[in-house]
């Protein structure tokens, strides 16, 4: 995988191979360090063996104390309602909602407060909040475990909406989201947390709405969210061998939408897959589709394609989970079908 | 804990400046809600106007228990909150009118007014919705160690939601700087709290989260300030969060589109003979704080106050359209 971008300089020697999870620890760390208006709150943020489920707050209870690493009982809506009011007095809260399918718990002060105050007040507010949660499926937790939301959330004024796939890019993002004054929703995948790959050391951050190119191509736009970016390249690889080349794209930021390079993609390829673990219906792909048809329609040589989550809840079996999660051979037929309907 | 009902007036009266500044906020509310009222039923407003006739002694009972740099939450019933806490009648009543001089610059209305500059975040639209915030602003006085504190003021109809249980139970654990203010105006919209609001006293939930638990009149502006006063200075010593029940009621109905069919009218004239401005003048001149002649001139003084802000808010331009994406992020 590719190194995200990053504006901010730093030396060659700094970078190591770390995992998501690492990384993200990283970036909490290093803004601790920096700002002492960040704070992290959640459920099991320290207690819990070191910190975190997934180990992302490992270790920084020891550091920053527990009055900054702060354990809350389960109590998603107080945990998004009362982030959401320290953010409006000059803090900068970093909460955690353990899976993102806790968070209909919690919908009301993110949907109604968090993203609704600055308008409301006229742009007397600002809402500097983080919520981080992890979404999507592949480790059999089944239907309340599993989801990937991240639609609900990109529908909703007010909120920006983010979702790194590589170790990379979750470092930099999460450092960008803590600072920007806005309340950001950051979806992690539980299942990435193990992945490994290069992060540079020190303050490197990825802006909020700059979409990467993991793969350059030319036959066919696939636009991937969180493992389908994965994906997506391994079916590359496959469809390498074929001379289809797939053009891989991570959004990383869903809202704001960096649309300008994926049409740039489309225009070139004139072919456009939407790939993402979230069920097909309603999802996020839809809207880039949309979006790309409203920008560049005349480019495209054939019907864009939703290569998603079949529409049903995430069931527990290894083989239905499988079956009901895009995979691999489905992006490669797609990019045939669509590479094929136009030869 | 035990639930106190007589609440210790001797520690914190309200006399002399404070008890003449009670008297103008009171008076500034009760008139600003008549006229928004007025401009609704003129069919010179949009949505509608939440009035908190009735209820005056509550906001102001507390808020001159505060520090200029509390934090305070309000609810839809907004109006009286934001008077209180030092907000200006001219900015919101052109908020009311949609004008680009209000508040929110229109962008918000009645149920939106915010002055963030006060500490004062906002009115809300969602029963309940204040609860959080409010927690929140007490997290960050605590992190900060400012001293100040958080009032989260809401109705009886909000005792009902989830989230103050997850509020209450979070703020004790932490021993944040919050004081909780029911107004139990004895209605949510047309339901009756004595059958909406299980057990009784909803001060008496205070002892399952170890917290006081206080009810008083919340037609006494005295009672309502020195009960507030002393759980006040207990969240700023550290010890955390409390219960305050005001029992009160709202002379006119829900909204200015209420159907008033739930409620009988002697009921209401009951009501009205505890009128909370009308006992807080008797005393003020009672007490010799101001002679009667003064509080009929303060009161014309703050009708034309009134008056000018209906003026300042219809002679406002209305926002222009190009504000209309703008706000939506930092």
């Amino acid at each position: 995988m590719a190194v995200a971008e990053a504006p901010s300089a730093t030396t060659e020697s700094s970078v190591r191979v770390i995992t998501y999870a690492e990384a993200l620890n990283e970036a909490l760390r290093e803004e601790m360090r920096r700002d002492p208006a960040v704070f992290v709150m959640g459920e099991d943020v320290a207690g819990w063996g070191g910190g975190g489920v997934f180990g992302v707050t490992k270790g920084l209870v020891e550091e920053f104390g527990a009055e900054r690493i702060r354990d809350t009982p389960i109590s998603e809506e107080a945990i998004a309602a009362v982030a959401t009011g320290a953010a409006a007095t000059g803090s900068r809260p970093v909460a955690e909602i353990m899976y993102v399918d806790f968070i209909g718990l919690a919908m009301e002060p993110i949907v109604n407060q968090a993203a609704k105050l600055r308008y409301m007040f006229g742009g007397k507010a600002k809402v500097p909040l983080v919520i981080r949660a992890q979404e999507g499926a592949g480790r059999g937790n089944a239907a309340q475990h599993s989801q990937s939301l991240e639609a609900w959330f990109c529908h909703i004024p007010g909120l920006k909406v983010v979702t790194p796939s590589t170790p990379a890019d979750a470092k930099g993002l999460l450092k960008s989201a803590i600072r920007d004054d806005n309340p950001v929703i950051f979806l992690e995948h539980k299942v990435l947390y193990f992945s490994k790959g290069p992060v540079p050391e020190g303050d490197v951050t990825v802006p909020l709405g700059v979409a990467d190119i993991k793969r350059p191509g030319r036959d066919v736009t696939v636009v991937g969210i969180h493992t389908m970016v994965g994906k997506a390249i391994t079916a590359a690889e496959q469809l390498a061998a074929e001379g289809i080349e797939l053009e891989v794209i991570d959004p990383r930021t869903l809202v704001p939408l960096d649309l300008d390079t994926i049409v740039e993609s489309v225009k070139k390829t004139g072919r456009l897959i939407v790939s993402h673990e979230a069920y097909t219906r309603g999802g996020y792909g839809a809207e880039i589709i949309t979006s790309v048809i409203d920008a560049a329609f005349d480019y495209l040589d054939a019907p864009p394609l939703r290569v998603c989550a079949r529409n049903v809840p995430v069931p527990y079996s290894a083989a239905l989970e499988q079956a009901a999660l895009p995979q691999v051979d489905d992006l490669v037929a797609a990019a045939r079908a669509l590479v094929n309907k136009e030869r | 804990m035990a639930i106190q009902t007589q609440p210790d007036h001797h520690t914190t009266e309200l006399n002399g400046d404070r008890l003449r500044e009670a008297v103008r906020l009171m008076l500034t509310i009760r008139l600003f809600d008549e006229r928004a009222l007025a401009l609704y039923r003129a069919g010179e407003m949009r949505g509608t106007t939440h009035p908190y006739i009735g209820m005056e002694a509550v906001g102001v009972g507390v808020m001159l228990a505060l520090r200029p740099d509390d934090y305070v939450t309000s609810t839809h019933r907004g109006h009286g909150h934001t008077i209180a806490k030092g907000g200006d009648p001219k900015r919101m009543m052109a908020e009311l009118l949609g004008r680009a001089t209000g508040y929110s610059g229109g962008k918000g209305g009645s149920m939106h007014i915010a002055d963030m500059d006060k500490h004062m975040l906002g009115a809300n639209g969602i029963v309940g919705g204040g609860m959080g915030l409010a927690t929140g602003a007490a997290l960050t006085a605590k992190l900060q160690h400012t001293g100040a504190v958080a009032v989260c003021f809401f109705g009886d109809g909000a005792l009902e939601q989830g989230i103050l249980h997850e509020a209450t139970n979070l703020a004790a654990i932490w021993k944040l700087p919050v004081l909780y203010v029911c107004e139990n105006n004895q209605y949510a919209m047309s339901a009756r709290s004595d059958w909406s609001v299980a057990g009784g006293d909803p001060a008496k939930r205070a002892a399952g989260y170890g917290i006081p638990g206080v009810t008083v009149d919340g037609m006494d502006l005295f009672a309502v300030h020195a009960a507030a006063a002393d759980l006040l200075e207990r969240a700023r010593r550290g010890d955390g969060p409390s219960y305050l029940v005001c029992t009160t009621y709202r002379f006119h109905g829900h909204h200015a589109g209420d159907p008033l069919n739930y409620r009988e009218r002697e009921e209401v004239e009951r009501w009205r003979q505890q009128d909370p401005i009308e006992r807080v003048k008797g005393a003020i001149v009672e007490r010799g704080v101001m002679r009667q002649d003064e509080v009929d001139a303060l009161e014309q003084r703050i009708t034309q106050e009134i008056e000018d802000a209906v003026e300042f808010a219809k002679s406002s331009p209305e926002p222009s359209p190009d504000q209309l994406m703008t706000d939506i992020y930092a």
